[in-house]
């Protein structure tokens, strides 16, 4: 069975990258069947998520990376966001440790990947790390371009 | 496609209008909020916020302008926000922003009506 196609990328936990996320996920959003719209939606939830990991993921003290996997398939687009860094208990999460800087969010960060997105599940563990998977469905079953 | 923020503050009929041109997200939002304090603290009471050049803003962008406005409503004060661009428009419907204190217009004339109100 041939294992499906990567695209991975790596950045470190600082806020100019999530950009080069969000220009690289649409590059590979365009590449298949999605619309205009979808291609927004997908890089506001990934931006969300990359974001999270920047803000939250690593004490101020320390640099550390947040990995980000898409896995492109016929009928979906599954994008990965992981980090290795503190991590949390999901069924009791607490106020993050207070940032470098007030970043203002509002806390909607997994709202708006919840509605834009057709499948959001998100694992983590005190010290574990994080990681978001965000599923997006294909419109249709035909890509615009083939090998 | 921009990865960054420009900014521009002029006034029209005597009322701060900040301009923005890109993309607001974890990185450039700092600009937005220093911008916005700018105008709040030379005592506006009423502002326009133009992001009809916009072409990216995710909740960081909306937590900066939430701020701004709260900020601008205790001194009695209202944001008016022209937008038209349907990506923007839609954050800030899935926010529920758009019952806060600000208001969202798609044109220029009607956003500087409301905003003439509020300083007579």
């Amino acid at each position: 069975m041939a294992d499906s196609t990567k695209i991975e990328i790596k950045i470190p936990n600082q806020s100019e990258y999530v950009g080069v996320v969000r220009l690289a996920i649409s590059g590979i959003a365009n590449r298949m069947n999605f619309s205009v719209e979808d291609i927004e939606d997908i890089k506001i939830a990934v931006s969300e998520a990359s974001a999270n990991a920047v803000r939250y993921a690593y004490t101020n003290t320390k640099i550390g990376y947040i990995d980000i996997t898409c896995i492109p398939e016929k009928d979906q687009l599954e994008i990965i966001i992981k980090d290795s860094g503190i991590g949390f208990d999901l069924k009791n999460p607490h106020k993050p440790k207070k940032q470098k800087e007030e970043v203002p969010n509002l806390g909607l960060g997994l709202v708006f990947m919840q509605s834009l997105m057709d499948k959001v599940n998100m694992s983590s563990a005190p010290n574990k790390g994080t990681t978001v998977h965000l599923i997006k469905k294909v419109p249709s079953l035909s890509l615009k371009s083939k090998n | 496609m921009v990865l960054d923020l420009k900014i521009d503050v002029k006034k029209e009929e005597n009322i701060p209008v900040i301009i923005l041109n890109g993309e607001v997200d974890i990185y450039t939002y700092p600009k937005l909020s220093e911008a916005l304090d700018k105008v709040i603290k030379d005592g506006s009471q009423s502002m326009i916020l133009n992001l009809e050049k916009v072409n990216y803003m995710d909740s960081t962008g909306l937590g900066a302008i939430a701020a701004g406005a709260n900020k601008l409503s205790q001194f009695g004060g209202h944001m008016n926000i022209i937008c038209n661009q349907p990506q923007v428009k839609k954050i800030f419907k899935v926010s529920g922003l758009m019952k806060k204190n600000l208001s969202i217009f798609d044109e220029k004339d009607e956003a500087l009506a409301k905003a003439k109100q509020k300083t007579k």
